[in-house]
């Protein structure tokens, strides 16, 4: 690849092998020496097969009208040693396969835990101390200076449990070639050990509507004496006194509620309290403090006629003191 | 294969002891064809008659057939039709993934898009490619029939298709629909749009596919010629034969399926949503119950199709004729267990993930074994590189990296990495468009001079397919490396690492359009002004080129005998035999 002049393609993607992004994590000994292994034996047989088909279309191509073919019609024997051989290799990549997959799927018991909630169309991470924050708010965060990724230390198992709070969605990192659905209804969880420090992709795998492709966050890891001053300082925001623009952010609201009076997947929230709505069975409601709670808790209890019951509930997401400053916040804009 | 033929054509009823055997079974009564007061030498072909009382009545004539034929060319049109609708789709997102950002289509746009070209491509133009429109054109053809087992349901199974049709036309039209071609819940049963009217289209076109797969079935079973036994059969009905049982043993379950996906979207009834109880996995099992089988809906044609050709044109027997042909049917059956390889990080238990790994591997040695034949057929015989064998070697050069990138996703670990990347959209269309596509390209340029009576230009056909190979592997050749790099599928912008490699892809697209393009050009020319085709142009021994050329509204005169296998070429020599097997 080095040898290539600038601007090509190879040049334009990141480091890491031709077929491999960087590996970063411990998990990489059970996927890339298989795949290898594989390519190894898919490229012996390709070659085999193309250079006997390209041989055979040479040498027996049509020369007059006076040709005569073999009338072989196949060998018993020889179709049984193309069954066999095929056979057993495949038998190891099987167990290859295997192998690295139960190592993957086992987590050691001393992993630390990482919640990651899957959510049109971010994430959020919580972690063992309390340390809590969301994808959506990358901007907000950026303006204080702060990253917004998926922060794990060197060298020391991590456990991502995931789940989702509406469709499915997939928890993948390249680098660390670990991927894993995330559903509604059930936790799903993967595991790695990162083993260089570096910032690396965080994607979203299942399809789950318009900004899948923008459920992109980072990973980065760090050092553990980096990770331990970072953990603390993250501790200390979530902590701070409830701010209802930023759990707004937080609670990726704005992907469905606009604050410019834009009709979205959900209705805009400015102006919203105090108005009288009509609701999708008819009742005519008055926005209150009430309403705008039990809508975050509890959506699709009354819902706003022409929008469909899709907001996924937000019961226990917030603490009490947070509600209040989001109700505060929702009823401020105007 | 011969027609035995009686020698005197005004009394063929007395002439021929096969022949009479054959009114017997029912087959093709030659008594039929004594009334015909004109000498069979100049009955309209099955494209023309009708055509002496006016056109309103002509175009009638063709909308109300029975007849196979015209039938498997309607289909063809149909089909090609939307295979243009969903090709000019992916050029357009192809545009679009030019760059990283994102260029002319929103991100609901380029969802909805993809979802046109995979739905269009899966339930309008792969499934019916082969079967419907060639097979039903070949079937009864190669058989030596006078028509498929029930005609009736042949035509029902056309109007399905179009009202199917017309149903996920609408729900484009009324807005379009970006659930993906896979339908996955809770997505399909919360997401707005006229997803519903897209569920019933699919649902409606299952029901096509299940009449023709019926009518193949038992037209197999009761209508061979006297004297073809099952394995004197050409492998392109072996082929129809393991295509027609998965469509009727699959596709009933992707009906149920989509019905509950739609019942939950208008009565919440709770199978799939969690919040009432369901389980979207569930969906998962259920839909790659049928979409995996349907993967061999796609493919086993193809598999019948290049046995024809590669056998044809390099006049020589098929090597190792029963291992295909039965290989066809155990691809099908082994083909129903295999279903949750699909599903390795979707949340299944680890020991199915296993049990699934395990039997997928089983799958790919019949593939294996049909790859060495094709190959093994080409040793010693004498190799014509016209259009449809140039397009038997692009097939066998594009299907040999689908099928060995799959045993990529058949490993486990390896798979965790790759699903749902690029490298899986590559390797599927590598199996899928060159296994349905390539194969049927080839397929019409053998059998276009049957179907229409005309021969297209050799050259333009030859640079037709040249074009086309390039352009595939330009095209899905770098999405292997963007895939396995990391490049998840189904995104509307990309980190930038990934530009070169989808411009690359982007551009291969363009190539494979023109190519595309260029096909349908020569080929409406052979249509209208290409020279007259003669019965046999390529010297084949099967009983569809026995007839006349395009066929009569009977396909034969008398009904043909079967009297030696399908590929019992002239020029093969037997004292070359070494008295092996």
């Amino acid at each position: 690849m080095s040898g290539l002049p600038s601007g090509t393609v190879l040049d334009s993607v990141r480091e890491g092998s031709f077929w491999f992004p960087p590996d970063a994590s411990t998990t990489v000994q059970y996927v890339d020496p298989v795949f290898y292994y594989i390519l190894a034996l898919t490229t012996f047989f390709f070659v085999a097969i193309v250079g006997a088909g390209a041989y055979f279309a040479v040498k027996y191509r049509k020369r007059s009208d006076a040709d005569r073919t073999h009338p072989s019609a196949g060998s018993h024997r020889l179709e049984a040693i193309l069954a066999i051989l095929p056979t057993l290799l495949m038998a190891t990549i099987f167990w290859f396969g295997f192998r690295g997959y139960m190592n993957m799927a086992i987590p050691p018991s001393d992993a630390m835990e990482i919640r990651v909630t899957g959510q049109k169309w971010f994430w959020t991470f919580e972690y063992p101390n309390g340390a809590r924050f969301s994808t959506s708010e990358t901007e907000t965060r950026a303006a204080d200076g702060i990253e917004t990724a998926l922060v794990v230390p060197l060298g020391k198992p991590v456990k991502l449990l995931g789940s989702s709070r509406d469709v499915l969605h997939s928890m993948f990192i390249p680098a660390f070639r670990v991927k894993k659905d995330v559903m509604p209804n059930r936790y799903t969880v993967v595991w790695f050990e990162a083993t260089q420090v570096g910032t690396f992709d965080f994607f979203c795998t299942e399809y789950c509507g318009k900004d899948h492709s923008r459920m992109i966050s980072k990973v980065i890891v760090k050092e553990q004496a980096d990770y331990d001053a970072w953990i603390a300082e993250e501790l200390k925001r979530s902590s701070g006194p409830a701010d209802g623009s930023k759990l707004f952010a937080k609670g990726g609201c704005a992907a469905c509620h606009s604050l410019a009076g834009e009709k979205g997947v959900g209705p805009a929230l400015n102006g919203v309290f105090g108005r009288e709505e009509a609701m999708a069975d008819g009742t005519i409601i008055k926005v209150d403090e009430n309403y705008i709670r039990e809508s975050i808790v509890n959506p699709t209890a009354k819902v706003v006629a022409g929008y469909a019951p899709v907001m996924p509930p937000f019961a226990g997401t917030f603490s009490d003191e947070e509600l209040d400053a989001l109700v505060t916040y929702i009823k401020e804009q105007k | 294969m011969t027609v035995e033929t009686p020698e005197n054509p005004e009394m063929p009823e007395t002439s021929d002891d096969s022949v009479d055997t054959a009114a017997e079974t029912g087959t093709t009564p030659t008594a039929d064809h004594s009334h015909d007061d004109h000498g069979h030498g100049d009955e309209p072909s099955y494209l023309t008659y009708g055509m002496e009382k006016g056109l309103l009545s002509f175009i009638k004539s063709w909308l109300i057939t029975v007849d196979h034929k015209r039938i498997g060319i309607m289909y063809l049109i149909s089909v090609l039709f939307f295979f243009a609708v969903a090709g000019f789709t992916a050029i357009a997102f192809r545009i679009e993934l030019l760059t990283a950002a994102p260029d002319f289509m929103s991100a609901d746009t380029y969802n909805k898009a993809f979802t046109l070209h995979g739905g269009i491509m899966v339930f309008l133009v792969i499934i019916p490619l082969t079967p419907a429109a060639l097979g039903n054109f070949l079937l009864p053809l190669m058989l030596g029939a006078k028509d498929v087992a029930f005609p009736k349901l042949n035509l029902a199974s056309l109007y399905v298709y179009w009202l199917g049709a017309a149903l996920l036309v609408y729900a484009v039209l009324g807005g379009g629909f970006d659930t993906g071609w896979t339908f996955y819940t809770p997505y399909s049963t919360t997401a707005q749009g006229p997803i519903t009217w897209a569920l019933l289209g699919a649902f409606t076109l299952g029901f096509s596919s299940i009449f023709t797969g019926l009518n193949f079935i038992v037209t197999i079973h009761k209508m061979r010629a006297p004297g073809m036994g099952f394995f004197r059969m050409p492998l392109m009905l072996w082929a129809l034969y393991a295509t027609a049982l998965t469509q009727l043993l699959a596709t009933p379950v992707l009906a149920i399926t989509l019905l509950l996906v739609a019942m939950e979207r208008i009565m919440g009834i709770g199978i799939f949503n969690p919040d009432l109880g369901g389980d979207p996995v569930l969906m998962q099992h259920f839909f790659w119950f049928y979409s995996h089988p349907a993967v061999y809906i796609m493919i086993l044609p193809a598999f019948g199709i290049i046995s024809e050709l590669v056998s044809v044109h390099s006049r020589k027997r098929i090597f190792g004729y029963g291992a295909i042909a039965l290989s066809s049917v155990s691809i099908a059956l082994v083909g129903f267990l295999v279903w949750g390889h699909h599903m390795f990080v979707s949340g299944q238990s680890e020991l199915s993930g296993v049990v699934f790994s395990f039997l997928t591997f089983f799958v790919a040695i019949p593939t294996a074994i049909k790859i060495f034949s094709w190959v093994g057929t080409m040793w010693g015989g004498s190799i014509r590189f016209n259009t449809p064998m140039l397009y038997t070697l692009s097939f066998l050069f594009l299907f040999l990296i689908g099928g060995l990138t799959g045993l990529f996703l058949a490993t486990m670990s390896t798979d965790v990495h790759l699903h749902d990347t690029y490298f899986v959209v590559s390797h599927f269309h590598y199996v899928m468009a060159s296994g349905a596509v390539i194969s049927f390209l080839g397929g019409l340029h053998h059998w276009w001079p049957k179907m229409f009576g005309t021969m297209y230009n050799e050259t333009a056909g030859r640079v037709g397919a040249v074009i086309i190979f390039l352009g595939f592997n330009l095209t899905f050749f770098p999405q292997f490396v963007a895939g396995s790099r990391g490049m998840p599928r189904r995104y509307h912008e990309y980190v930038k690492e990934f530009e070169g490699l989808q411009a690359m892809s982007s551009y291969g697209s363009f190539i494979l359009a023109a190519g595309l393009v260029w096909v349908l050009c020569y080929l409406l020319y052979a249509l209208f002004k290409g020279p007259k085709a003669t019965d046999n142009p390529w010297g084949a021994v099967t009983l569809e080129w026995e007839t006349a050329t395009p066929p009569i509204e009977h396909n034969f005169h008398h009904t043909p005998v079967c009297v030696r296998g399908p590929y019992d070429f002239p020029e093969i020599d037997e004292s070359l035999s070494d008295g092996k097997h």
